[in-house]
């Protein structure tokens, strides 16, 4: 018996989870999984695809479930050459998708609008965009690969992953600031299509912003613990 | 008799402190429990009259979020480990783990007497020119440091704005404060392209 409560596992078909939690639509192509998958469980799935079942399951309760906190059973049953996978590919699904869609819808409604307002807040996403891009950037490029030696039985120096614990919150301030100017300080739309073309941007946003924090919670849950483990073995 | 009691939330994993608090506050005729969180929640609760909070919690940069989530609550720290001093700045009253019944319902009844302050002005969400001016400087890229000798007033009293025109306006960063100057035309734009 499944009721909303029931947490995702194995067992549980891909299209039941999915009916429960729409949201994890946003998860599949980030394991490359295509619709289309008939009455699949999600054990079946993993095998068609070849993708590590421990993270999948644990990823799709995290967004299934809020507050999630993953059990020291699930945890040591975790891949971290896996998770890095994951957080990589959702970087690249964010750049493409989420943050593209808001920009282009920020994009056509400044086209389209009157009003002046819309460039300065190009200017203000810019910012963000930049600000986000760097901060991928430094976890594919400094973070990622300081786990990965790690993994390998190195020792890395000049690095250690309570550095990196601080650094989200001026970026989740911005996509936070934009929320509200847009929904509060934006003078009233004359245009019923500008105004519907805002209302979906802000929908994007809040998606987004949803998005980021269950990405976040998998770093902090998933990601940091297991790294901390393996750095204690070493000192 | 006194029949409205002020309802106290408590957020604080250890089962054994909240069960103990719980037992502590029903017997007096004054509080109720309400709810009882191990972290932060992440909903605005403005029916609740006070707040003990273990402050280890409450990560550095979470710490102004509290004080949004509970606009109209006491803010008091439950101790039972060492806290810096600047910590304990941000709480309204302070209770330890080896106070006694008495001496925990004595700091809460006083901690609800005094005058709430930020309570009285967060219902006024409109900015006063004061932080009009404040918010044009942080806008413009000013330091605290310069804001505060610039109008002659202390950096504690920048800092203090600065929190109130956050909470008012929603927006925390410089470059979003920015964006609201010049839409509601507190700067010329022609002054920051320069």
């Amino acid at each position: 018996m499944t009721s909303k409560y029931t947490l995702i596992s194995g067992n549980t078909k891909m299209a039941d989870a999915i009916f429960q939690n729409p949201t994890l639509l946003t998860v599949l192509p980030r394991f490359g999984i295509k619709l289309g998958f008939g009455e699949n469980t999600i054990s079946q799935l993993c095998s068609n695809y070849n993708i590590d079942q421990a993270i999948f399951i644990l990823v799709c309760n995290i967004y299934s479930f809020d507050n999630y906190i993953p059990t020291n059973n699930e945890l040591e049953n975790i891949n971290l050459k896996v998770v890095i996978k994951y957080l990589d590919a959702s970087h690249h699904y964010y750049t493409k998708r989420r943050i593209y869609e808001i920009e282009s819808r920020l994009q056509s409604i400044s086209e389209h609008s009157p009003c002046s307002h819309y460039r300065i807040i190009n200017t203000f996403f810019s910012e963000y965009k930049l600000e986000i891009s760097n901060h991928f950037l430094y976890e594919e490029q400094v973070v990622f690969p300081y786990i990965d030696q790690l993994i390998n039985g190195d020792i890395p120096i000049e690095f250690h992953i309570d550095k990196y614990e601080q650094n989200h919150d001026s970026i989740d301030d911005k996509l936070n600031d934009l929320k509200s100017i847009i929904i509060k300080y934006l003078p009233e739309e004359d245009s019923s299509d500008i105004r519907d073309d805002r209302s979906d941007l802000l929908r994007e946003i809040f998606l987004f912003e949803e998005d980021l924090s269950k990405h976040t919670r998998i770093e902090d849950r998933v990601l940091i613990p297991i790294v901390k483990k393996i750095e204690r073995r070493h000192e | 008799m006194n029949k409205h009691k002020y309802k106290v939330a408590i957020i604080e994993q250890s089962e054994l402190l909240t069960k103990g608090l719980e037992q502590m506050l029903n017997s007096s005729a004054m509080f109720s429990i309400g709810n009882i969180w191990d972290e932060l929640p992440t909903h605005i609760d403005d029916t609740t009259d006070i707040v003990i909070i273990n402050p280890s919690l409450i990560s550095q940069n979470k710490r102004a979020k509290i004080r949004e989530l509970y606009p109209t609550a006491k803010i008091v720290a439950m101790l039972y480990s060492y806290v810096d001093r600047e910590t304990l700045k941000l709480f309204d009253d302070v209770i330890e783990i080896n106070h006694n019944s008495v001496k925990i319902i004595q700091t809460l009844e006083s901690s609800i007497r005094k005058e709430n302050l930020s309570g009285i002005e967060s219902n006024m969400e409109e900015l006063s020119d004061r932080e009009k001016e404040i918010l044009v400087a942080v806008a413009k890229g000013l330091m605290n440091k310069e804001i505060a000798s610039l109008h002659n007033i202390s950096i504690h009293t920048v800092m203090s704005h600065r929190k109130n025109i956050s909470r008012k306006t929603h927006i925390r960063t410089v470059s979003g404060l920015l964006v609201y100057a010049l839409l509601n035309n507190l700067i010329d734009e022609a002054e920051v392209l320069k």
